[in-house]
């Protein structure tokens, strides 16, 4: 009963905070939506996206806007419940008749929103690093595919730190047990042994870190040079590390790799405990480039709080964004259909100095940075890929997806193409 | 830096003009142009040679790469180091370098990998560190380093070594080093025996890596004993697990205890119980975020100091709560039910309004960080801390309820209202200390949690469920019900959890609560009589 009442009351919380401009200005104005969780569990992550949406579209105001009209935020709230996330989305295309819609978090979220976009053919820039498995026409997924984070950290700690024996740790739901499924195919791939891989889930919100410490731990004392691959979630993540810390695991003996630990999670963290321990991401806020450091100076000038961090989602929203103020500018259009032709191919610099370009799968390239946590809750990159990757949304190790492409371009048109039989239609949703 | 290093490096710097300088220059450039470098394995050679060659500053610049304060210059690859007092130094000469320096100046790259290097180097050259705890972390840091070039620097120490505790770290060091030279078997095989008797995780690791390339005999030793300290550790992982279970189950009855007084006692079904313990964390935030700003000098008691301000700021919401909402709800659950719950939405929403959405940083003082060895078992301060805060705030309630007027009158109103009312007792007064009572106790435990787990407006719903299923299963009403459910569930959670996973582990505990209310739908200690009827 209580998870009814909940949605029932966060809904009616909910109804009061989402806000749209008068009506007089909407034919003037492209609405923008933006779709982040203000209030309940996410509002801790997405909040800060919601903000830099709000930034990036002042901005682009400032300069003369789109197609010589203004951009207008619609900001809704879907308070970390994932079948409002649906409803909202609907309200934000049918009822407010958006252009396209920033948002999403959670993989949950995702999914549940996925059959709104199709059915009202919109736009969809979801930000956030994801398990892959997925390429939806509505969708673009500025965020990092496994190949593009999970893949590439495991390869550092094999060539830079030796490791040999491997602590799969996630927290019990979808991206995690994915990421862990492509990652032991691929450490499997590499002539890793069943026994050197231990893998471990917890529930969400997991505090009591004593037991699974210990084991790992344990684990780690075959000889082997060990290392965990974190795909704990979140708020989790906090006592893991205390816990570390405090039974003397240090990240020189047995270093902790995370991919969903960024400067955000750490503003809140004594960071003493974890410093040296790793992260993979493609954007750090400390990348030393004049764009980034133009990106920081706007962000502290537009939340007026000069000790607010930088992180990657903000990146993607930053990319994402931008492809697709490219997208309708060479479409000349806000139209659904034209812009999903127009924005394959798109370039726009990242803030890593380089260029990002979506591409026919719907995902983008990016470079990969492997950081180590510094004192100060920032990462110090030690290592990054010589190129840009291109995000690989069908895994090339998982039985079933090695098989599958998808490319959004005609005539092909198709996000689950099967090159063995020729047909489009593999497994998952994608047609 | 202290006089005797000094002497050591000097005595060091003697033995290197003994042998061919010339040599030793070249190595000595070699090393300093790989700090340079960009590549990791040029670097973490770079220390080896450096470590190994006795130059005058080896220390001094391991030390500054250590602590992040080693630079290239990036004009001319010269490697500088700051000092403490901000002076930038030459590296090779430790020439003070003067003018404008700040400029081009770009960090030695370092990571784990090179980090260990440094460590272990550092180890080897700290052996004869006048402080016996420093001794003891350099023998620990050559036992893990495991590097050959350390076994003179190793005998020169063991030859002095007075306290017998260092020297036997100093002698299993000396024996781990010995296994990776090519030493005759017998010695390897004394080696074992020595590394053997640690009998911990460190010595298990370096034996089990031993591998196949090493005599028989050698490698058939290593392994009964890698067998044998399997099997010590087997007994004592079965105790580790009951402690962390008790540990656990502090945790359970810090969160549960303030419930168990106002759902318990009171009846009410308190929602925002949670949200009370997360102000209780939330004020632990404020005190030391103004003892940062006003007292650094304070911090190790910011705890001590964010317990009283806890209960006091939890209380007083409680008690607000109770006046304004809870005390028109007196008997009637599912309304209490409702607004409880509601206004838990509303002070999680004020609370992220009022400290923004993310994590607040409460940092743990020095004396809860890490860990002591007591046999096998390995303690952590900050564990062991909350287990005894927990008994003392037990105890401290009982004492209450038992022994003061304040907890007579309780005890008499939760037996028979009426007649407590009709004795003289101003029963409305004492609903609301008594909610105060539990609020601020879940306050208190508040400022516990703090030190495990995210201060985030998000705290209190995690415990909220784990708090009713431990008063549920405890008995209503009774506070060593509460005790024995928490220890209970605590330590059988995580005696399950090395066989069930934690996600599986956390279903059987609930499949078994669901099963137990059935048969005993009063809990553990049901309440006999007339109380157990209103």
């Amino acid at each position: 009963m209580s998870k009814i009442l909940r949605a029932f009351a966060m809904a009616v919380a909910v109804a009061g905070w989402s806000f749209s401009a008068p009506g007089a200005m909407a034919a003037e104005t492209i609405k923008v939506g933006i779709l982040h969780s203000l209030s309940g569990t996410m509002a801790i992550s997405e909040t800060t996206l919601k903000d830099v949406m709000l930034m990036l579209i002042d901005e682009q105001n400032k300069k003369g806007g789109l197609l010589g009209k203004k951009l207008e935020p619609v900001v809704v709230d879907p308070a970390s419940n994932w079948p409002l996330f649906a409803e909202k989305a609907r309200e934000l295309i049918s009822k407010q008749k958006v252009a396209a819609v920033f948002g999403c978090w959670t993989s949950v979220s995702r999914k549940s929103v996925l059959p709104v976009f199709e059915e009202l053919n919109s736009l969809l820039f979801y930000p956030v690093q994801y398990e892959g498995e997925e390429s939806q026409r509505n969708v673009f997924y500025t965020g990092a595919a496994p190949n593009q984070q999970a893949v590439p950290a495991v390869d550092y700690l094999m060539k830079e730190e030796g490791v040999k024996r491997w602590v799969l740790a996630g927290t019990d739901y979808v991206y995690p047990r994915t990421t862990n499924k492509i990652l032991e195919a691929y450490l499997k791939s590499k002539g890793v042994a069943a026994d050197d891989i231990m893998i471990n889930y917890t529930p969400f919100g997991h505090a009591d870190w004593q037991t699974i410490v210990a084991s790992i731990k344990k684990f780690g004392s075959a000889g082997k040079k060990t290392a965990v691959v974190s795909t704990i979630n979140g708020d989790a993540n906090v006592p893991f590390y205390k816990e570390l810390g405090n039974q003397g695991v240090k990240a020189t003996d047995i270093p902790v790799v995370a991919f969903s630990v960024g400067e955000e999670e750490l503003a809140g963290v004594d960071t003493k405990p974890l410093v040296g321990h790793l992260a993979a991401w493609n954007y750090f806020m400390s990348v030393d480039k004049p764009i980034n450091k133009e990106f920081i100076k706007k962000w502290h000038a537009f939340i007026k709080n000069p000790k607010r961090v930088t992180n990657d989602p903000m990146e993607a929203h930053f990319i994402g964004f931008n492809m697709w103020i490219e997208a309708v500018k060479k479409a000349g259009t806000t139209d659904a259909n034209a812009v999903i032709d127009s924005i394959v191919g798109v370039s726009v610099p990242n803030l890593s100095g380089g260029l990002s370009t979506m591409m026919p799968n719907h995902h983008i390239t990016k470079p990969v940075l492997i950081g180590e946590v510094k004192a100060d809750g920032q990462f110090n990159t030690v290592w990054e890929t010589p190129g840009l990757v291109v995000g690989d949304e069908w895994s090339d190790y998982l039985p079933g997806s090695m098989d599958l492409i998808a490319d959004w371009r005609a005539p092909m048109s198709c996000g689950n193409f099967n090159v063995k039989t020729g047909k489009c239609g593999g497994k998952g949703k994608g047609s | 830096m202290s006089l005797l290093p000094r002497v050591v490096l000097l005595i060091g710097l003697a033995v290197a003009v003994l042998s061919p300088a010339r040599a030793q220059a070249d190595t000595v450039d070699q090393a300093f142009s790989g700090l340079a470098s960009s590549s990791y394995d040029k670097i973490e050679k770079a220390v080896e040679t450096l470590a190994a060659s006795g130059h005058p500053t080896a220390e001094m610049v391991l030390r500054a790469l250590e602590g992040g304060n080693l630079f290239v210059r990036e004009a001319d690859k010269v490697i500088v180091y700051k000092t403490q007092d901000g002076k930038v130094l030459d590296g090779r000469t430790g020439a003070a370098i003067t003018g404008d320096t700040a400029d081009g100046l770009k960090p030695v790259r370092v990571n784990n990998r090179i980090r260990r290097a440094v460590t272990a180097a550092l180890g080897s050259l700290t052996l004869l560190s006048p402080r016996p705890d420093a001794r003891r972390a350099a023998a620990e840091a050559v036992f893990k380093g495991r590097d050959p070039t350390a076994l003179p620097h190793l005998e020169a120490a063991l030859a002095k070594e007075k306290v017998a505790g260092v020297r036997r770290v100093m002698e299993q060091a000396r024996a781990a080093t010995l296994l990776a030279t090519d030493a005759p078997e017998a010695a390897k095989l004394a080696a074992i025996a020595v590394i053997a008797g640690r009998a911990d995780l460190d010595a298990r690791a370096l034996l089990s890596s031993l591998g196949k390339d090493v005599p028989p005999a050698v490698a058939k030793a290593a392994a009964a004993a890698v067998a044998e300290i399997d099997g010590r550790l087997a007994v004592w992982n079965t105790a580790q697990s009951v402690y962390y279970g008790i540990s656990l189950g502090s945790v359970l009855l810090l969160a549960a205890i303030g419930l168990a007084i106002t759902f318990g006692v009171m009846g009410v079904i308190n929602m925002a119980h949670g949200e009370m313990v997360m102000l209780g964390a939330y004020t632990t935030f404020v005190v030391q975020e103004t003892i940062r700003n006003a007292a650094p000098g304070l911090f190790d008691y910011s705890l001590t100091i964010a317990v009283p301000l806890a209960f006091l700021v939890a209380a007083a919401v409680g008690i607000l709560i109770e006046r304004t909402v809870i005390r028109f709800l007196y008997g009637r659950p599912l309304e209490t039910l409702l607004a409880t719950w509601g206004l838990s939405l509303v002070l999680q929403q004020g609370v992220r309004t009022l400290f923004g959405p993310t994590n607040r940083e409460v940092g743990t003082p020095a004396w809860m960080s890490g860990a002591f060895e007591l046999g096998g078992l390995t303690l952590t301060y900050n564990r062991l801390t909350i287990i005894i805060f927990a008994a003392v705030v037990l105890a401290l309630l009982m004492l209450i309820t038992r022994f003061t007027p304040f907890g007579l009158r309780m005890r008499a109103v939760t037996q028979n209202r009426p007649m407590a009312a009709s004795m003289g007792i101003r029963t409305p007064w004492l609903d609301s200390l008594t909610f105060g009572l539990g609020s601020g106790i879940a306050g208190i435990a508040g400022v516990a949690l703090s030190q495990i787990d995210n201060v985030s407006p998000n705290l209190g719903q995690s415990y909220i469920i784990d708090s009713f299923m431990v008063v549920v299963f405890g008995g209503v009403g009774n506070l060593w019900g509460t005790l024995v459910a928490a220890l209970t569930l605590g330590v059988a959670n995580k005696l399950l959890e090395p066989f069930a996973g934690a996600v599986l582990g956390k279903i059987f505990i609930l499949v078994f609560i669901i099963l137990f209310i059935q048969k005993r739908p009063r809990g553990l200690f049901a309440l006999k009589g007339r109380a157990a009827e209103t």
